[in-house]
């Protein structure tokens, strides 16, 4: 494709603590055809790093605590030309709040056209929203885990103290949350919680 | 009645206490508001919340508020101050071993004194090729400009005599502590956190470099505070209500207690009550001192945006950043500063309301009695430590007269 070879020379650096989220970055960017990409995670040492790779759009997450170190450094930088803030001009004020709004925030190189740059953009929001996705979905995940293991000792509680069985014990857990306008997990958590307190009565 | 509510970003820091006490006081309660606080742990983030619409306003260093509008380094967005946070209460600590070599005793450094020292300091190191390195929190911040106000006034050159980096606020502490720098200029608790660790030690506090000098400012888009005029009274009004609060001294453990909390500045109440009390403790193992005007707030229309204020901020821009004076920048940099709207929200109040927009910046020498338009106002001693005086009306002087 004609417009890979263009956007291939577009060199990235991606700072970001999270090396997940760099590389899911560094992932899409690649299947856009943006293949230039350094990944820097380390705040010790990240100057001197980046004057080495040289890059001509810094991608960075919005709340990095190196963002006053960086804007500095540009601001006296005569190693590197000086990349200002995302935003070239009035006409990009959606692509940049969408990137805000993402959570990411990008400084370029002065004199990269905006053709060149909004791929870029583009990329790292979706990217960056992905990436706050799944770890929501990872969230919920181990929440529910921990929930279903906690339903399961709230069943095997009432099973030795009722003596009934297995179907039994859900039964009663799903009808009291339900009498209760509880979700089953909260009924769970409660008799655990007791269960924990009370010992080893007979 | 529903509450309106209104996002401000803040850093850590004990100067972001008016917008986290007129939360938690109920004073924004009582304006019919609701302050939804947001943290961050560096300036460009906190700014970009508030370019950007994540936030409505924002606790934020004055001359980064000025930069911003002037465009420095990015294209510009108007913001407008329509509240001073307060003024001073920033220091500058040095490591224990340097700290010595500057400060004789056990007290607080002269200015003068230690400015002389320093430079003996300074000039050496930087023969031996090992030049001092000093933090201070942002290129637009007072920190940067009060101290290089200081090192000049004593005969260095701030960017071949010693080396200036960037720390923001929460890492100073541990930078030095670290080694990495050998001194910074931070506001509180950061100071007193490297005092407490035992890395470093307080020898001045900005106070003794401008006696009035400004801090951080409540910033927001000019457009959004001009679309809302009543609503920002109201903040503003709730704003001086928490100065208020924040000067009484029973208020002061409450106070501290609440600042020190995990999701505002996270930090032992202790440390924090000495900041706001004006007891600060300069040296592990020694007693808490009383410095009076450590962090000067509500008195003496402390909150009030003097346009003169940005004047100067501006002049230390142009000195610091090598570029031409311009009255046009002038002008765009004093126009961020609205005492108009203060005015507005504070008429019919308590609060004394200055006649003048602007003044002679260091002028005062003993307190004096000054024009108001509503209640009395005095206004004291505000000496910079060289003893010059700045008029806004004359800056290009002012500037060729600096060393």
């Amino acid at each position: 494709m004609l417009h890979c070879s263009i956007f291939a020379r577009v060199r990235i650096a991606i700072i970001d603590e999270s090396a997940s989220r760099a590389s899911i970055m560094q992932e899409g960017l690649a299947e856009a055809g943006l293949t230039d990409t350094v990944v820097l995670t380390e705040r010790e040492g990240l100057l001197a790093k980046l004057q080495a790779v040289a890059p001509e759009v810094v991608l960075i997450d919005l709340a990095n605590p190196s963002r006053d170190v960086l804007e500095d450094y540009f601001a006296v930088s005569r190693a590197l030309a000086r990349p200002i803030a995302m935003f070239i001009d009035k006409s990009d004020e959606e692509t940049t709040a969408a990137a805000i709004d993402a959570g990411v925030s990008a400084y370029v190189v002065n004199g990269l056209t905006k053709s060149r740059i909004k791929p870029v953009l583009d990329v790292a929001v979706r990217r960056f929203q992905a990436f706050t996705r799944l770890q929501q979905e990872l969230h919920d995940a181990r929440n529910a885990l921990a929930e279903r293991s906690v339903i399961e000792r709230a069943k095997l509680i009432l099973m030795a103290r009722r003596g009934i069985e297995e179907p039994a014990a859900y039964a009663l857990l799903r009808s009291h949350a339900m009498s209760t306008n509880r979700r089953i997990a909260e009924v769970a958590e409660a008799i655990v919680t007791a269960e924990s307190l009370m010992g080893d009565q007979p | 009645m529903s509450l309106e509510r209104i996002r401000i970003g803040f850093l850590p820091l004990v100067d972001a206490a008016l917008p986290i006490l007129a939360r938690e006081k109920g004073f924004a309660e009582a304006e019919g508001l609701e302050l939804e606080l947001v943290r961050d742990f560096t300036w460009a983030t906190v700014r970009d919340r508030l370019l950007y619409g994540h936030t409505d306003a924002a606790h934020l260093l004055a001359p980064l508020a000025i930069a911003t509008s002037l465009g420095r380094d990015r294209p510009p967005v108007a913001l407008s101050v329509p509240f001073v946070l307060g003024l001073n209460g920033n220091a500058i600590t040095l490591s224990v071993p340097l700290a010595g070599e500057v400060v004789r005793g056990k007290g607080l450094g002269d200015p003068v004194e230690a400015g002389h020292r320093f430079r003996e300091v300074a000039l050496r190191r930087n023969a031996e090729g090992k030049r001092l390195r000093l933090g201070v929190v942002h290129r637009y911040s007072s920190h940067n400009y009060m101290l290089r106000y200081w090192l000049a006034a004593s005969g260095l050159r701030p960017d071949d005599d010693v080396e200036i980096v960037i720390i923001s606020p929460p890492f100073a502490a541990d930078a030095l502590a670290h080694g990495q720098v050998d001194g910074i200029c931070v506001g509180e608790p950061w100071n007193s956190a490297a005092v407490d660790s035992g890395a470093g030690r307080i020898v001045l506090v900005t106070a003794q470099i401008w006696r009035r000098g400004v801090e951080k400012v409540l910033a927001m888009r000019s457009g959004a505070m001009q679309e809302q005029p009543e609503l920002v009274a109201r903040l503003v009004r709730a704003l001086h209500a928490a100065a208020a609060d924040f000067v009484e001294p029973s208020s002061l453990e409450h106070n501290a207690a609440i600042l020190a909390r995990a999701e505002f500045l996270d930090a032992p109440p202790a440390r924090i009550l000495r900041a706001i009390s004006d007891h600060i403790l300069l040296v592990r193992g020694t007693r808490p001192q009383h410095i009076p005007d450590f962090m000067f707030q509500y008195r003496q229309a402390a909150n009030f945006p003097w346009v003169s204020q940005a004047a100067w901020l501006y002049s230390q821009m142009v000195r610091w950043d090598r570029v031409r004076f311009s009255a046009r920048d002038l002008g765009r940099a004093q126009r961020v500063f609205r005492p108009d709207v203060y005015r507005a929200a504070l008429a019919g109040s308590e609060a004394p309301l200055p006649g003048a927009s602007s003044k002679i910046e260091g002028a005062i020498g003993d307190t004096i009695g000054v024009g108001s338009t509503q209640g009395r106002l005095e206004l004291g001693a505000d000496r910079f430590f060289d003893g010059r005086a700045f008029d806004p009306d004359h800056i290009e002087d002012y500037l060729a007269a600096l060393p």
